[in-house]
Parts: structure tokens; C-alpha cells; sequence
């Protein structure tokens, strides 16, 4: 007999049950909007120039393969760093921050977890927006920490419910942990405009809340890593010390590279060294020390002036695109007739869109016109072109008619 | 941290890698999508092929799995935190998991970190004959609870470069059997040691041979020069399918909250590598390449202490295997030659081959004469 024979079968993954399905699918017309994953107008994965430039000169370079040291390539950290917090960042300039390279947003995210179930004694509870990344729920937990969770998408609306998360905020234990998408909120696509973050800014730090930023698609939701940093700059110009997860899969393209990075902002220089320190003890009963080469391509366009700007010209080019593919399907739904308001459709950024669409609604567009997406009814707005958009806007228009 | 260093005291990218890479720069057909998982699965199917041996009964009997991994920590981590969960009944953090008495620093805060309470050692290295400790390590099988973890050390043990034989792997293997103890290999230097690939998974083998459930967490660091790129593997070999298919699925979970999918670039370099006659007979030639200039360092080094008359006997020197070497000096002789010699080494006398060359030969020679000679 065998050690495992009372091992379960751990349950299919729900999106990559949808790629499979959609792989199956023999219909010409078929469409996946499961995918996480940037596509360009032909549907195809798109490889940034700035990055086949960066790694042209890595090849050039001869580099040796040493390890990297546990907390990463410091080039790259350095540069995550001043691109999430900004050049004139107080908290960048004073060195008041620890930085150190993690295995892409989730490698990041476990470390701060990881972090906080280690050395934040006040709680072991940490609030997510409902709804929330699904992966979140479990890191946190494997990490030793509870979920609770606050109100934040409003399905009658398909957009924030403002004062629903506002209430729930307020009532939160103080000293707690909550997580916040710093832009293009997954899988919603519905974000707090700038009024609304400075009303939740305010709020934690009443509540005294440890905020964890997670940030994985800085430059990717509105075009400019500036106005998509907005959030997490503004909490900590209000004296509020965040703990910060980046990634460079979508905004780079680098999915599966996995760079990214977890930040800790520290009362000053001093405390992030002994923060750092207890990192490097966390990380390395991990995975030793990090990957090199999605960092190194990463560090190279953003310590390099031209490639730097030639990044984010691409990167603002992913962001449009997809804005147009938003734009396009309203127009395209008005245009078959439908009266109900598609709005949010263009309110909300970013990769995902939540459509508003019932489950019932969902396995007919699955059913009959071969269009696949998340029973909750998110679609990838990366997975639409302009040679399908019109496709689309006809199917969801038949299944809500 | 331990790499191998040439001749010149550089580090060496091998030319087969060097070779792969530029092949991989020059496609425009990649891209850098997510790898699934568990990983890129030319990469998993050949790197468990290399430590199973391409007749493995488990592969022929398809009862083996595969995890890519961020290195041999990474595949550590991952086999440890499945364990923690469904071996021995289920989340029994007191399962009692065996650490060889010395071993490598991190095996500790592995399986620490992974959740186990119960953490001891088993007798390994014998100071006072500079070998391995056999009885005492088969009487801590003997005593140690039924279902007790050992991680066993696949070869050139680290840090004493001491490993048991064929025969002694046998009683080992015996004893395990017996008692029911779970082997947890760890073969971080698979070729590189012996310098065959085939000689240097023996006990692994063995041990699938001998009908055992296992893992075995392998590193290809060293192997393919590939360090940073942390390309490592977590080969699972089940009674069958069902049951790998079952544990694979979970431990899919714990790789989705660990870090999601594994990096693609060392992957792919060794998938390509592994996967092309050519390429994989450059690949055995490079790593034959470092083992040979070890055993060279080994030998050379050996000769010298005795031509010098060096008290004490020297043969560990050449009948240890790998990276390291646990050359017997003691923490006074150790601070001897940091402190005036400048040679460094650990305080437990463990050398690094690969700092060795044929120019620094003589002087370290000479320098552990005289720190023998003179401190006792």
C-alpha cells in the first residue's frame, strides 16, 4: 500500500478548467476571455520590444550565472522600488525602506505574508476586498493568517460600493491587516477614484490599519505608472508606513520570468535594515535566493534612459488598447440594440472587466457562441480584438436581450 | 555560497549552456508566457529521467511525478510542506524528521519553516576516523520512530564529501524498509561529483529498485553552472499513478501560494539541453570537465601532504567526493590558516575543492603542514 493512498484529489482549477474547455472547442469563432495574460490585436502573446533589446544585451554581455544574493539583484530593487514610490519620494530618498526581489507578485505577497504572520503580533487577521484575487485567500492562509473581508464591488451597480467598503472599514479592528489593489482591481476592474482613496487613507490611519498594497499592474490600467502609483504614494505621504507587492508580469510581459517584489516602508534607515535581515531568514528556507533573468531584463529597461522610455511608450500601448477594446464594446453593444446600461464597461481598468453577466448568461455564451469566461462573468479584456469585438458585443447582447 | 570555480579561480559558464542560451535568444518563437504550475514539462519528464536512469521501473510503470522547482531549496520546501500536510496521518507537524549530524545549515529551516516540530539528527560523520559513522547512523534508524523523515544525501554529502558505499547504502536501505522511515533524497551534485551521471544516482536508484515510496529534490545548480536561474526538480516516485496523480495535484496547491509557476529561462536551457543527443553529450562532457579538475584538486592536494610528511593520515582527502571537503583540522588549526595564511574555510574544517588550483596548490599544502605542525 502507499503512504498517499488517503491523499484527495486536490479540486481542478476553475480558469484553467476554462482553457481547456476553450482548447477543446472546435468553433472558428471561438474566444477566450479566461486568460490572464496580455494579447495583442491578433489575439497573439506580445513580447515587448524593450524587453527583446534588453535580453539582446544580455546575451551580448557574457554574464556569469553566480547567485544572486538572497534579497535579489539590487539594481532591480533599487529601480522597484523608486518606480513604485517615485524619485521624489521622501520615504525612497531617506532610505527608509527595505526592497527585496521576490518570485513575481505572488512570491511577493507570500514573503509579506509570511512576514506578517512572523513579526506583526498585534493581528493575524487580514481583511481583502470582497471580492478579491482568488489566489489571495490562499497564500494568506498557507502563510498562517485568517481572511476576513470588507465590501467593495456592488453587483447592482457594477461599480464600487463606496460606502459599504467606507463602513465596513471603520468597523475594522484596529491594529488589523488590509489588503488594498493599488490599481485595476482583480478581478473587478473597479478602482476607488482619487477622492475615494484620500477618504480610505484617511480612514486606516484612524483605524490604525496595516495596509498591504498589492500592485500588479503599475503602468498597465491607465497608461502612466505615475497615476497608477497614485494610491500607494498618497498613503504613505499621510505618514502611513504600507507594505507593498509589485510585479512585472503584465507591464512588462514578463509573466513567466517571475519578477517582482515586496517592499517594506520602516519608521527609518535603521529598522529597514533589521527588517531586511529577517526577509533574507524567510526567503531562504524557500528558495535560497531569486531567479535572475526577469529581473535583470527588468533592471536593465528601467536603469537605461531610452529603454526606460521605450517601455513606457509599449507598456501605455497595452493600457490603450485595451481602454479601446473596453470603448469598442460598448459602442458595439448600443449598436445591436441593447438598453441596458453597459457603462461600467468603460468605467472599469485594467485586464479584467466584471460584466455583470449571471451564470446562466455565462454558460450560453459558452454553450452557443463558444465564448469562454469565468462563471462569475469576468472576462480578459486582453483576450478581445477589434476582429472579434463585434462578435462578442453580438453574443452578449443575445444572452441578455 | 558554494560554486565551482575553474582552474583560474573564475566562475564557469559551461559552453553547452553558453551554447543553449544563444539558441534560445536567437528564436523569436518564444516568448515568456506562464510556464503551467508544476512547471515546463520537458523539463520535468527529463530532469526525473536523470536521476531515475532512462530503464527506471517507475517510469516504465508510470508511477513517478515531477515538480519544477526554484532550485534544490525550492524542491525541498515543496516535498517538506506536502509532507507536513499528508504524511504520516494528516498536518502531523510531530512526524519526526532526521537531519544528517553535520548536513547542509538550510535542511534545518527548511523543514522548520515547512511546519515540523520534531526536528533531530542522525550520527553521520566520525571525527575521530574522518568517515562515516555507519553504526551509529544505522542505530538511529533503529531507534527512531516508525514513519520517521531522513533526508539522505543522493551524493557527495555536504559538507564532509563523505558518502556511504553501495553496501553500506543496502543496510541503510535495509533498515528503512524494515522500520518504515521515508527517504527524502537531497542531489544537489548529481555528475559532478563522480563525474557520471549513472554512478552518481546509485542510491537513488537503489533505493526505487528496493520498492520504496520517495523524493528526491534535485538541484541543477551545479551540475549546469545554472545558479541563479534556480532550475531544480522534485521527483516523486509512488507505489502508482493514482497515487502520484493525487499527490501531484496537491502539491500543485502548495506551489500556486508559494509562488504561482516556475521561472521559464533555466528550464528551458536544460529541457533543451537534456532533450538533443548532441547537446546532451556536450552536457556529460562539460560536467565530467569540473568533476575531473576536482578529483584532480583532490588528489594533487593529498599527494603533497604526504610528500610533506604532514601528520596524520590524508586519504579522506581523495576518499571524500564533491564540493567540500572535511579536511580534519581542528578550530585552532582553522583560525591558523584564516588569520596568518589567509586560506578560509569553515570552522569545521570543511574546504571548498573549487578554491583550489594548480598555482594555490603548494602554498595550501604547505599551510596546513605548518598549521598541523605547529597548533595542535
Amino acid at each position: 500500500s502507499s503512504w498517499w493512498s488517503h491523499v484527495e484529489m486536490g479540486p481542478p482549477d476553475p480558469i484553467l478548467g476554462v482553457t481547456e474547455a476553450f482548447k477543446r472547442d472546435t468553433n472558428s469563432k471561438k474566444m477566450n476571455l479566461g486568460v490572464g495574460a496580455y494579447r495583442d490585436d491578433n489575439g497573439k502573446p506580445y513580447v515587448l520590444n524593450c524587453v527583446r533589446k534588453a535580453e539582446a544585451m544580455i546575451a551580448s554581455k557574457k554574464m556569469d550565472k553566480e547567485y544572486l544574493p538572497i534579497g535579489g539583484l539590487a539594481d532591480f530593487t533599487r529601480a522597484s522600488a523608486e518606480l513604485a514610490l517615485g524619485e521624489n519620494s521622501e520615504a525612497f530618498k531617506s532610505g527608509r525602506y527595505v526592497t527585496v526581489q521576490g518570485i513575481s507578485g505572488t512570491g511577493s505577497l507570500r514573503i509579506g505574508a509570511n512576514f506578517l504572520q512572523r513579526f506583526f503580533k498585534s493581528s493575524h487577521d487580514v481583511y481583502l476586498p470582497k471580492p478579491s484575487w482568488g489566489n489571495h485567500t490562499p497564500i494568506f492562509r498557507d502563510a498562517g493568517l485568517q481572511l476576513q473581508a470588507y465590501r467593495y464591488y456592488d453587483p447592482k451597480t457594477c461599480s464600487l460600493d463606496f460606502s459599504g467598503a467606507m463602513d465596513d472599514i471603520s468597523k475594522i479592528p484596529e491594529k488589523s491587516i488590509i489588503l488594498l489593489h493599488a490599481c485595476a482591481h482583480n478581478p473587478t476592474g473597479v478602482d476607488p477614484r482619487q477622492e475615494q482613496w484620500k477618504e480610505l487613507a484617511a480612514i486606516v490611519k484612524k483605524r490604525n490599519l496595516l495596509v498591504y498594497f498589492d500592485m500588479a499592474y503599475q503602468g498597465f490600467a491607465s497608461g502612466d505608472i505615475n497615476r497608477d502609483a497614485w494610491a500607494v504614494r498618497y498613503f504613505i505621504e499621510q505618514g502611513i508606513n504600507v507594505i507593498l507587492s509589485q510585479s512585472y508580469a503584465k507591464n512588462m510581459g514578463l509573466y513567466g520570468e517571475r519578477a517582482g517584489a515586496f517592499t517594506v516602508i520602516c519608521s527609518d534607515a535603521e529598522e529597514s535594515k533589521r527588517v531586511e535581515s529577517q526577509l533574507k531568514i524567510l526567503i531562504r528556507p524557500m528558495y535560497s535566493n531569486p531567479p535572475l533573468n526577469g529581473a535583470r531584463i527588468a533592471s536593465i529597461i528601467l536603469n537605461s534612459p531610452d529603454l526606460r522610455k521605450e517601455w513606457l511608450v509599449e507598456v501605455k500601448g497595452m493600457a490603450d488598447r485595451i481602454i479601446s477594446m473596453r470603448t469598442q464594446l460598448v459602442s458595439n453593444l448600443k449598436k445591436e440594440g441593447s438598453s441596458h446600461n453597459w457603462q461600467h464597461i468603460t468605467d472599469q481598468i485594467g485586464m479584467f472587466c466584471f460584466t455583470g453577466l449571471k451564470p446562466e448568461q455565462v454558460e450560453r455564451l459558452i454553450k452557443e457562441f463558444s465564448i469562454y469566461m469565468t462563471k462569475d462573468g469576468r472576462i480578459s479584456v486582453a483576450g478581445v480584438t477589434s476582429g472579434n469585438v463585434g462578435y462578442l458585443a453580438h453574443a452578449i447582447h443575445q444572452v441578455t436581450k | 555560497l558554494a560554486a565551482y570555480r575553474t582552474d583560474e579561480g573564475q566562475p564557469w559558464v559551461l559552453p553547452v549552456v553558453k551554447k543553449v542560451e544563444q539558441m534560445i535568444a536567437n528564436d523569436n518563437s518564444l516568448n515568456h508566457e506562464y510556464l503551467p504550475i508544476l512547471g515546463l514539462p520537458e523539463f520535468r519528464a527529463n530532469a526525473s529521467r536523470i536521476a531515475l536512469g532512462d530503464d527506471s521501473p517507475a517510469i516504465k510503470e508510470n508511477r513517478i511525478g515531477s515538480v519544477q522547482s526554484l532550485g534544490g531549496t525550492g524542491a525541498l520546501r515543496i516535498g517538506a510542506e506536502f509532507l507536513r500536510r499528508w504524511y504520516n496521518g494528516n498536518n502531523n507537524t510531530a512526524t519526526p524528521v532526521y537531519i544528517s549530524a553535520p548536513s547542509w545549515e538550510n535542511h534545518n529551516s527548511v523543514f522548520v519553516d515547512a511546519g515540523f516540530k520534531d526536528i533531530r539528527t542522525y550520527h553521520y560523520w566520525d571525527a575521530a576516523k574522518r568517515g562515516l559513522d555507519l553504526q551509529g547512523l544505522l542505530d538511529d534508524m533503529e531507534k527512531a520512530p516508525e514513519f520517521s523523515i531522513f533526508i539522505l544525501h543522493a551524493c557527495a554529502h555536504n559538507p564532509t564529501g563523505t558518502d556511504p558505499t553501495p553496501d553500506q547504502w543496502k543496510q541503510i536501505a535495509a533498515v528503512m524498509k524494515r522500520r518504515f522511515l521515508f527517504p527524502f533524497f537531497d542531489s544537489a551534485y548529481q555528475g559532478f561529483a563522480s563525474g557520471s551521471l549513472d554512478k552518481d544516482a546509485w542510491a537513488v536508484r537503489y533505493f526505487v529498485s528496493e520498492g520504496f515510496e520517495l523524493f528526491c529534490a534535485q538541484s541543477f545548480s551545479k551540475n549546469f553552472g545554472l545558479y541563479n536561474e534556480r532550475v531544480g526538480n522534485l521527483t516523486v516516485v509512488g507505489k502508482d499513478a493514482d497515487n502520484v496523480q493525487r499527490v501531484l495535484s496537491q502539491m500543485e496547491k502548495i506551489v500556486r501560494t508559494t509562488w504561482s509557476n516556475p521561472p521559464s529561462q533555466g528550464a528551458r536551457i536544460v529541457a533543451t539541453t537534456l532533450t538533443s543527443p548532441q547537446l546532451f553529450a556536450e552536457w556529460k562532457d562539460n560536467v565530467k570537465t569540473m568533476a575531473d579538475r576536482v578529483l584532480l584538486m583532490r588528489s594533487e592536494l593529498r599527494s603533497r601532504l604526504e610528500s610533506l610528511g604532514t601528520p596524520g593520515t590524508w586519504n579522506h582527502i581523495t576518499e571524500q567526493i564533491g564540493m567540500f571537503s572535511f579536511t580534519g583540522l581542528n578550530p585552532k588549526q582553522v583560525e591558523y590558516m584564516i588569520k596568518e595564511k589567509h586560506i578560509y574555510l569553515m570552522a569545521s574544517g570543511r574546504i571548498n575543492m573549487c578554491g583550489l588550483t594548480t598555482k594555490n596548490l603548494d602554498y595550501v599544502a604547505k599551510s596546513i603542514h605548518e598549521a598541523v605542525t605547529k597548533i595542535q
